[in-house]
């Protein structure tokens, strides 16, 4: 059931016109921010993590407002509901394919970002294992604030709201992963986030 | 894929989180053997108002029940109590089984074809091999490549009932099921609920007018 649920929204994130908005954002940025610092190269390389993590959140965000307010007004919840399908599996699945949708395109663009951003291959790589630690946390922050604003007229900008100071332990323990124990404690964020995070939603979306 | 059946409410989600077990009822009410739906004194309360109260009713396998009242009174409250959306301020319903509803929104995701949209919902219900005779039962057959987004919102409605006759559920729970239709259609749905009853299902429908539930029982409401 898990896995039909998350077939089913992987399938309708691919069909969407919005699949590529989030790994071109954050390419996009990662382009801009040397126009915009300047050319010094090792101030770039040293602000880089920090740049790519902020990307990252915001990339995240990016189609809150699509992940699953739209269920909620075309019946499709209800019609879960009817079935006995329990909301908690329903958003589970749905953090599993907003993580799929957004952060795997990301790891794969990475590599552009770095080079851009002048980043050398060895504070490339740990960035790229820091994110794949934190997206997780990140897909499920997302996934509850769409729970939260469903339904809400501008709900995009209230999503931002609530994500941005739940996720900045993320976002500490992922800029600092060169520190000892960061990526554990990133790890931990995520964990924290994808255990909380399906029941928080299923109790935002219940039917009142 | 078996799907859990709500035995009652309140363990939706327990039932949910043990979907290995092929007939979860049978391990929760071992002496529940007829799947009548009883309604007991069931009341409702929407913000704060209280809908209605003290809804009774009984209905064996093979029967009906039509909602009837005024907008507003009510009827699609009852109907999303039953299928479990809603809580109930007072009361409690018990049916064994499985439960398909229609509501007034559509469910079908705009950029799908109709095909592949009631194949995803079929797919859940353990239900593919049902949905060619559903298909057919709807006279869908010529729409299913056609994007929901094209569908008229008679076709649309078509679509929500052969969801519900793909479901292979015994409690039918039909908002409203010929606003609409044409009348060849609601010909149609008309013989799709008298051939489900004559299985030994059950149909509840909020309606306004005769749908062609013969024989059925009445709740009025407001």
């Amino acid at each position: 059931m898990f896995l039909a649920l998350v077939r089913r929204d992987l399938l309708l994130i691919a069909r969407s016109p919005a699949l590529w908005l989030p790994v071109m954002f954050f390419v996009l940025v990662a382009a801009i921010f040397p126009f915009a610092v300047g050319p010094d190269a090792r101030l770039l390389a040293r602000i880089a993590p920090g740049i790519i993590w902020v990307a990252a959140l915001l990339a995240s965000l990016l189609p809150v407002e699509t992940l699953l307010a739209p269920d909620v007004e075309d019946g499709t919840i209800d019609q879960l509901i009817s079935r006995g399908i329990a909301l908690e599996l329903v958003c589970a699945a749905r953090i599993c394919a907003h993580w799929l949708g957004f952060a795997v395109p990301l790891l794969a663009a990475l590599p552009v970002a770095g080079v851009l951003l002048g980043l050398d291959g060895d504070a490339g790589t740990r960035l790229g294992i820091a994110l794949l630690l934190g997206t997780p946390a990140l897909a499920s922050l997302a996934v509850v604030a769409a729970a939260l604003t469903a339904g809400l007229k501008g709900g995009g900008a209230l999503a931002g709201l609530i994500v941005l100071p739940l996720a900045l332990p993320v976002l500490i323990f992922g800029v600092g992963s060169d520190v000892d124990g960061a990526f554990r404690l990133l790890g931990a964020a995520s964990l924290v986030a994808l255990a909380i995070g399906p029941f928080a939603a299923a109790a935002a979306l219940k039917p009142e | 894929m078996q799907r859990p059946n709500n035995a009652a409410f309140g363990c939706r989600h327990e039932l949910l989180s043990c979907p290995g077990v092929t007939k979860p009822h049978q391990a929760i009410k071992p002496d529940a053997v007829s799947t009548t739906l009883v309604i007991a004194d069931l009341a409702c309360r929407r913000g704060g108002r209280l809908l209605f109260d003290g809804i009774s009713a009984r209905v064996p396998p093979g029967g009906a029940l039509q909602l009837v009242g005024p907008n507003g009174a009510g009827k699609s409250s009852l109907l999303r109590l039953l299928a479990g959306l809603l809580p109930a301020a007072a009361g409690r319903v018990e049916f064994v089984g499985r439960r398909a509803f229609l509501g007034h929104e559509v469910a079908l995701k705009p950029r799908q074809t109709l095909g592949s949209e009631l194949a995803h919902w079929a797919r859940l219900d353990g239900g593919a091999d049902r949905l060619p005779a559903a298909l057919g039962a709807m006279n869908l057959d010529a729409l299913i490549d056609v994007p929901c987004r094209m569908l008229s919102s008679g076709q649309k409605r078509r679509a929500g009932l052969a969801r519900v006759m793909a479901a292979g559920a015994d409690l039918w729970l039909l908002d409203e099921p010929t606003a609409g239709l044409d009348t060849a259609s609601a010909a149609l749905l008309a013989q799709a609920m008298a051939a489900h009853r004559a299985a030994g299902g059950i149909v509840v429908a909020a309606v306004h007018g005769d749908i062609g539930l013969d024989g059925a029982d009445v709740v009025r409401l407001g």
